[in-house]
């Protein structure tokens, strides 16, 4: 469930490599389109056009599913602001380009569908046959919308550090297998040809994108309109409808940055930047989920100044609180301590606000000065930041700065770790 | 393990296939019933200019700079469209329509939708384009509309007036 934005890129290239094909074979033409569908051949045009449709619809039912799991779990409100609304728009292109395809077929459906379509927005045409002029529109509008629901895709992930617009493999692989099994399966296949005086009778509705229609004859285009606007308003509303205090976002400590960098790559909501070789937060961006202050080099207890001032922190809980909180628990003679993301339910130990805030020198520090044993207890699932778990992981392994010493030896269980002096 | 994985994947996707093949198609829709017709009023016209172009004198044109020295002044503003239409005796649709734009100097559009029994019926239909008189286009018929088919009433006045295609 995690990877539904990045499923709905998948989904998106996977349009795109159908419709090249099938654009190739297409004839833009009022007279022709119609046959020159009819004329693919089942094993390889056939299957195509089938994947484009169920592509299509699987685009729809994943980008729906992922903005309700995204409001859901509340992730619209302050620094996931601009994420939310600019994805909003995403979901009006992306059914204007599955609503104009369905016209390119233009059989009765695509009768069905473009004539409730003006209908609904009020517009009236000539009767009888489309001029080719209009089907050019069409073939324009179905290339020029897609393209700008990438290019809104493209926006609507520029404030997340690391976007995943690709699904993990077995996903990817699993979820065309699927779309082809269904295409060989259950074929997409076309209605009867366009008739303008056959009426819509029996029509095959699709019912991800053109649910609208029939919604519209059973009430009117006033209601539809009213209907999909104030959805729309609802959703651009959200963010600014009843607002939680926010946390104190992170604070750069210009004598203590080195400008390296780390806190920039690291930030999952691309809320720091380096600005004249020192670190920058934009603080409407700001998690203040202390990712950064857990990538800052100087935030080591090792240190031996009496405060502890890390190059960049919160402010509600600093590295000197947390080393304080450290020093104490080891002259209570603890042998084994307990790092742990504040999101996990109980008490004990000491709270971070993600386990990606542990600088691994902590670690160290506490199995040098008394401690057996360290654990380290992350989210038990999505981590509550993003990247909290996956960057831990990388920085607990060695694979990204700061990183572990290898005179440490780390255990994972799940999202646990343990760990030990060699 | 892997084995559990494999059958938790296929309960997670067959479902989603089984809602992607069926919801795709199914269930079906259908405007009208099949014993019912259905009358498509849909066509585009631009009216009669509302006020008539007059030629300008010479003194006027004088006035004109030389790239503007057009014989007629022709008043953008275009007539507001009067259309009814009748069936079986009884009205169903009389609709003024402002032409579009700023100006009133664009096209016409008018649509209407509306299902009646199959059978034979009487449809008169009449149009006044111009600002004021009587109707200056009328088509008068009786057609047999069967069940689940479309009456489209078009108009084109390059081509007479009103076009009833079924």
């Amino acid at each position: 469930m995690r990877h539904l934005g990045a499923l709905a890129y998948l989904l998106f290239w996977m349009l795109a490599g159908s419709g090249l094909y099938l654009y190739l074979r297409f004839d833009t033409s009022a007279a022709g389109a119609y046959t020159s569908i009819g004329e693919l051949e089942w094993w390889f045009g056939g299957v195509l056009r089938s994947v484009h449709r169920y592509a299509a619809d699987a685009f729809v039912l994943v980008t729906i599913i992922h903005l309700i799991r995204e409001l859901w779990l509340g992730r619209f409100r302050g620094w996931r602001a601009f994420t939310w609304i600019s994805g909003v728009p995403l979901v009006w292109l992306l059914y204007a380009s599955g609503l104009v395809g369905y016209w390119l077929v233009w059989d009765t459906r695509s009768q069905f569908s473009f004539l409730a379509t003006l209908e609904w927005l009020g517009l009236a045409a000539r009767a009888g046959q489309a001029p080719d002029r209009l089907f050019s529109l069409f073939v324009f509008l179905h290339i020029g919308l897609p393209l700008a629901l990438l290019a809104g895709m493209w926006v609507h992930v520029q404030r997340l550090g690391q976007p995943k617009t690709s699904p993990p493999p077995a996903a990817a692989f699993a979820f065309i297998g699927m779309v082809v099994a269904l295409a060989l399966l259950h074929p997409a296949a076309s209605e009867p040809q366009w008739d303008p005086v056959r009426a819509s009778q029996n029509v095959a509705v699709d019912w991800f994108y053109q649910f609208i229609h029939p919604l519209m004859y059973a009430t009117s285009p006033a209601f539809v309109w009213v209907f999909l606007l104030g959805i729309t308003a609802l959703l651009l509303l959200t963010p600014y409808l009843g607002r939680k205090p926010r946390l104190l976002p992170a604070q750069v400590d210009p004598q203590n940055c080195n400008g390296c960098g780390r806190c920039v790559a690291d930030c999952p909501y691309e809320a720091v930047i380096l600005s004249g070789r020192k670190a920058s937060v934009f603080p409407e961006r700001c998690a203040a989920c202390g990712i950064c202050a857990g990538a800052c080099p100087s935030s080591t207890p090792f240190r031996s100044l009496r405060e502890l001032v890390s190059g960049i922190e919160l402010p509600d809980l600093t590295m000197q609180d947390l080393r304080s909180k450290l020093q104490a628990a080891l002259r209570s003679g603890s042998t084994e301590l307990v790092f742990r993301c504040e999101k996990l339910k109980g008490n004990g130990g000491i709270a971070l606000r993600c386990l990606a805030m542990l600088p691994p020198a902590f670690i160290e520090y506490a199995l040098r000065n008394g401690a057996r044993r360290v654990r380290a207890i992350g989210c038990a699932g999505e981590c509550a930041y993003r990247l909290g778990m996956a960057l831990s992981e990388e920085r607990f392994t060695g694979r990204r700065e700061p990183h572990l010493r290898a005179t440490v030896r780390t255990e994972r269980h799940d999202h646990e770790y343990s760990f030990v002096l060699r | 393990m892997k084995a559990l994985r494999f059958a938790a994947q296929l309960v997670l996707y067959v479902p989603l296939m089984a809602i992607l093949a069926y919801f795709s198609t199914e269930p079906r829709f259908s405007m009208v019933a099949p014993d019912e017709a259905l009358v498509r009023v849909s066509f585009i016209h631009a009216t009669q200019r509302r006020e008539a172009c007059r030629e300008r004198s010479a003194e006027e044109l004088a006035k004109l700079a030389p790239n503007m020295r057009a014989s007629q002044d022709c008043p953008r503003e275009r007539s507001p469209l009067l259309v009814e239409l009748e069936l079986d005796g009884k009205l169903v649709l009389r609709r003024e329509v402002q032409p579009s734009g700023l100006r009133h100097d664009g096209n016409v559009a008018v649509y209407q939708r509306m299902a009646l029994p199959a059978g034979r019926h009487r449809i008169v239909a009449r149009l006044r384009d111009r600002a004021q008189g009587e109707f200056n286009y009328a088509k008068d018929e009786t057609l047999e509309l069967a069940g689940g088919r479309v009456l489209i009433i078009d108009f084109n006045a390059a081509r007479g007036g009103f076009e009833f295609l079924i």
